[in-house]
């Protein structure tokens, strides 16, 4: 009996510390800075394991029985907990701090409760020096064991829901262990059952059904309902509405909304082309959604437009979609529209074709192979592609969250000895947005757009040319294939802002 | 690994691939066993080629195509010399820097990188200059490169315990260990720096230059690892690192080759760039056959063809026993017309590997002697293709040079890692092996004895650790084997009178192969067919200017 009941200790005290980490762990994958995210779900858990130790003296009568149902609740509160916090926050995220600290609350509560129990059911067996020894000894070396697991084996086998659901099932294990062995002292030992058995079935429901459960809280994360969604051999395609807003996400990445796209479509193509007016051959790298070919198409002078994207089934889906099609103004289908599903780069490298207007809209430069998509191996490349007078337009990031970055892509497209124009653009969805034009001479804006446009006009178009004194200039060093400075500073400064 | 859990995997393999029982993994990838041309090698060893009665003429001959024997050929069309005949054995040019191709991408059968020239690697400097890479004057101390040849970022990575760590200098624990990679380090740089009071570095690339102070070829009397001991390192970590710098370089350990030369690998290097920090090296997707292709063009666009492959030159007569006079008889064995032809030449520059010279050198005992003092480490590569780069595991992102700390072999090489693309699909491996943990001749033997299959379900096995899915994605594995890679030097080669027997200006035979320097790299290999190339043509009186100053 006694051997149990510490064994039971040093349990209880191993899902006590998970729950905590378990917190800890969850707040800071979800809202950052993991620092302040560990102290203070650390600190208001142990304040209220205070309280539950202090509650444990209103606790009289039936110790072994309050004990179980403790243990039951622990089991079903902290073995959900983060399953629950997971939903709430793709659920929203604004009451999610306020459902953490609540359960982390009270969780500590019951914790605390646990050992003040124990001690006192173990009272008469043992002296007091004993008593307070051995169980501190279980209760401590529990919690090492958890330390040591949690990093090292759970979360990286068994992800955060699952770990909590099975600390959870270890509390409940207790608890109907405490039942058998105290099952003759106990007056409603039936009924105490019932309550075990069900927390038990309840949580072993959920662990299994976990992975369904993930796939299910991550659907949530789009707030809004899912009209298309797709995997390809090169990303996950998902298209999301709300009333009239059509979003795209790429790898859980936002694409567009489609109630300001128009904004950053103009923005990309009008300040360049509008300048050209001889242009009849345009390029356009990645963009297989058909928006700057929209805006494109709106030139008469334009005569072939040569879309690479790389995936199929982006070209596809905004090539039959009723709805995307209305967004692009059926630009797929045009027939100065040639579509090449390949790679950019090597379709670069393998064709010597001229162009009088390249727009050039990469993801942006996160890892080591998209960062040399940026470099200046890769403007030399580019440079080769562009006639005489001609123009190009690069996608190059946030000047205000990223400054450091887009300056960075303005002095590589410098140093291989083209003229770089950097401007910029408000885009509500994704804030302010960096583009810069490349030529072989001065740039100089528009006087008048001959197109239809909703968001520029020559009047402020000069404006986006400008740099506020948060976005002005900084140095930065030229990203070379063989330095790649620009994942550096991209990480750096986007780590900054995500939170 | 040890012997014998090497040949227990071995025999393992060997009964899986042939029951075929493994149920749960795909059937290994297919490929071929591919190697140094070993029927015609061993003929020469069992003197099996008739006496030929065709002659032929011609005042220069070298003998070996690989990049000893193209140095020599490019600097002598590079002075506007056309009378020579270049001689190779295998298919193609280009020795330990060939390279295959698929629809993949090019990539190596050996040495893969050259590290950015030192300043007295005049004739180096001269050769990227005239292929463009090296831009500006080829003297600078900081030469502008061509970028798409300067391995991108990260060049390399580490994996132990699990993970990967950028860089290849495995993280020591302890306070005291770290102290023990900080004296390492400047104790090398020290070296890096020192010259004697003749102006000569310490350890100058080409080898050739360097200091002859007393305590530096003292050097060369104990091992790498000995040295190190003596010196009070001990830290495993940095052991680690120095062993594998040998094995990578010498295909032999730290405690085989000696201090002179593992000091040599870290302090010779001193070369810079105006774009690139002086750690870059020089790379492409097929190792260095682009500079061996580069050689080979250089030399059919002065001079035209020079080259003739599958020839194997099995005899070399002394001068004065033959007709005309004054001349040296060379009888070559052409593979493909299965004929003999002797080939009368004022002058013979001998490019391909010492180890034949006893075999081919008719009345030369004294050339027999020192190529007999040499010995050679074997070496093996592998290369896989692969239809997407696999799953990796936690830490550093995937680099050009991945090693694995307790690999049998070297690590893998990433030949479309200087590829710029938006979607990074298929792709080629470069494993490589040294054997090291083997005698040269029982190296050889498991060379000659292991079937592919046993290869690839070993290689397979060890990439399996950091790349769970490698085997569903290897779609081909071809292996390649040399028995005698390149010279391993061990303690004495390098101060020793054998080695000297080869670097002697000879009235009519001059040696040109790294061997003469007594380990195998591109600056040595360049260094000795220039040098060699530049006293022919004094010998002959033919003006030039030197590359070599």
């Amino acid at each position: 009996m006694k051997h149990a009941l510490l064994f039971s200790v040093f349990i209880v005290a191993s899902c006590g510390l998970a729950y905590e980490l378990i917190a800890g762990a969850l707040a800071s994958y979800l809202l950052g800075d993991s620092v302040t995210q560990f102290s203070t779900v650390i600190g208001s858990y142990l304040f209220a394991m205070g309280i539950g130790s202090w509650l444990s003296r209103y606790v009289e009568q039936h110790l072994v029985a309050r004990f179980i149902q403790v243990e039951l609740i622990v089991g079903v509160i902290g073995g959900l907990s983060a399953t629950g916090l997971f939903f709430i926050f793709a659920w929203s995220p604004a009451p999610f701090k306020l459902a953490l600290y609540l359960s982390v609350s009270g969780i500590g509560v019951l914790v605390g409760l646990e050992i003040p129990l124990i001690m006192r059911i173990l009272k008469s067996d043992l002296a007091f020096k004993d008593l307070v020894s051995q169980v501190l000894t279980f209760d401590y070396l529990g919690a090492l064991a958890v330390s040591i697991l949690f990093p090292v084996l759970l979360v990286p086998h068994l992800g955060l829901m699952r770990s909590g659901l099975l600390f959870g099932l270890l509390n409940v294990a207790v608890a109907l262990w405490a039942w058998w062995l105290f099952r003759e002292q106990l007056r409603h030992f039936r009924w105490l059952l019932t309550q075990g058995a069900t927390a038990m079935l309840g949580l072993l429901l959920a662990f299994i059904a976990a992975g369904e459960l993930t796939s299910l809280a991550e659907a949530n994360l789009y707030a809004d309902e899912i009209v298309h969604a797709e995997s390809t051999p090169y990303q996950r395609i998902v298209i999301t509405r709300w009333k009239d807003d059509l979003r795209l996400h790429l790898n859980n990445n936002l694409q567009f909304s489609s109630r300001d796209e128009y904004r950053y479509h103009e923005a990309l193509v009008h300040p360049g082309l509008a300048t050209l007016p001889a242009a009849r051959r345009v390029l356009v790298l990645g963009g297989g959604d058909g928006l700057a070919l929209r805006e494109i198409l709106k030139y008469p002078q334009v005569e072939s437009v040569t879309l690479v994207d790389l995936d199929p089934a982006m070209t596809r889906l905004f090539a039959s979609a009723p709805l995307l099609r209305k967004l692009n103004d059926d630009a797929l289908h045009s027939p100065r529209v040639q579509v090449v599903n390949a790679d950019a780069l090597q379709w670069l490298e393998d064709n010597d074709e001229l162009f009088d207007f390249v727009v050039v809209d990469f993801p942006d430069p996160s890892n080591f192979a998209i960062g040399k998509l940026y470099s200046s191996a890769f403007y030399r490349l580019l440079e080769k592609h562009l006639a005489g007078d001609a123009l190009a337009v690069i996608q190059s990031t946030s000047p205000l969250y990223a400054r450091q970055s887009f300056w960075c892509i303005v002095n590589t497209i410098e140093s291989v000895g083209l003229v770089a124009t950097p401007y910029h653009a408000l885009v509500p969805s994704f804030g302010e947005w960096g583009f810069v034009l490349a030529g072989r001479r001065a740039y100089r804006p528009p006087l008048a757009y001959s197109v239809d446009t909703r968001f520029l006009t020559p009047a402020t178009t000069p404006t986006l040319f400008l740099f506020a004194k948060d976005m002005a200039r900084v140095d930065a060093e030229v990203n070379r294939l063989n330095s790649q400075v620009l994942v550096r500073y991209f990480e750096n400064e986007w780590r900054q802002v995500i939170r | 690994m040890d012997r014998r859990r090497f040949l227990g995997s071995v025999a393992a393999a060997g009964a899986a691939s042939l029951t075929g029982c493994d149920g749960a993994r795909p059937p290994l990838p297919p490929g071929e066993l591919l190697g140094t041309s070993l029927a015609t090698g061993h003929r020469l060893r069992d003197r099996q080629l008739a006496t030929p009665g065709e002659t032929r003429e011609v005042p220069v001959l070298i003998v070996g195509a690989g990049i000893g024997g193209l140095a020599a050929g490019w600097k002598l069309a590079r002075s506007g010399f056309a009378d020579f005949l270049l001689l190779e054995l295998e298919d193609e040019v280009g020795g330990n820097a060939r390279a295959g191709r698929n629809a993949v991408s090019a990539y190596p059968w050996g040495a893969h990188y050259l590290p950015l020239p030192t300043r007295e690697a005049t004739a180096v400097r001269e050769l990227l200059a005239e292929l463009g890479v090296l831009q500006g004057d080829p003297r600078a101390l900081q030469p502008e490169y061509d970028e798409r040849y300067l391995c991108a970022t990260p060049q390399e990575r580490l994996y132990r315990d699990g993970r990967w760590h950028e860089g290849i200098v495995p993280q020591a624990g302890g306070a005291a260990e770290r102290a023990q990679y900080a004296r390492f380090f400047a104790q090398m740089e020290a070296f890096r720096h020192r010259r004697d009071s003749a102006g000569r570095r310490a350890f100058a690339l080409p080898m050739a230059l360097s200091s002859r102070d007393a305590d530096l070829l003292a050097l060369d009397t104990i091992s790498m690892r000995d040295w190190l001991l003596a010196q009070g390192f001990t830290s495993p970590e940095l052991h680690w690192y120095v062993n594998y710098a040998c094995r990578d370089d010498y295909g032999s350990n730290s405690a085989t080759v000696s201090a002179w030369a593992g000091i040599h690998y870290f302090a010779c290097r001193d070369g810079e760039a105006r774009n690139a920090s002086s750690d870059t090296v020089l790379t492409a997707p097929a190792g260095n056959a682009w500079l061996a292709a580069g050689m080979r063009r250089s030399i059919d666009e002065r001079v035209g063809e020079r080259s003739l492959t599958g020839a194997l030159a099995f005899r070399v007569a002394p001068a004065d026993d033959r007709q005309p006079a004054g001349k040296l008889a060379i009888d070559v064995w052409l593979a493909d017309e299965g004929r003999t032809l002797r080939v009368f030449a004022e002058q013979l520059i001998w490019a391909a590997p010492l180890f034949l010279v006893p075999y081919v050198f008719i009345g030369e005992p004294a050339l027999h002697a020192a190529a007999r003092a040499y010995s050679y480490a074997p070496w093996l590569v592998a290369n896989l293709t692969l239809s997407r780069f696999p799953k990796d595991r936690h830490g550093a992102p995937a680099a050009w040079d991945n090693v694995l700390y307790d690999g049998s072999g070297l690590g893998y090489v990433v030949a479309t890692h200087q590829q710029m693309r938006l979607w990074p699909g298929a792709t080629v491996l470069t494993w490589y092996r040294a054997f090291d943990d083997f005698s040269p001749p029982l190296g050889r033997a498991a060379l000659r004895d292991t079937t592919r299959a046993a290869w690839a379900e070993q290689i397979l096995a060890e990439l399996e650790r950091p790349h769970a899915n490698i085997r569903q994605l290897t779609t081909r594995l071809d292996v390649f084997r040399n028995g005698h890679a390149m010279a391993r030097p061990v303690p004495g080669l390098i101060t020793g009178a054998a080695r000297q027997q080869f670097t002697v200006d000879r009235r009519r035979l001059l040696f040109a192969h790294a061997d003469v320097s007594g380990f195998s790299l591109f600056e040595e290999a360049q260094y000795r067919g220039v040098l060699a190339a530049e006293r022919t043509l004094r010998r002959l009186d033919v003006p030039f200017e030197t590359s070599l100053e």
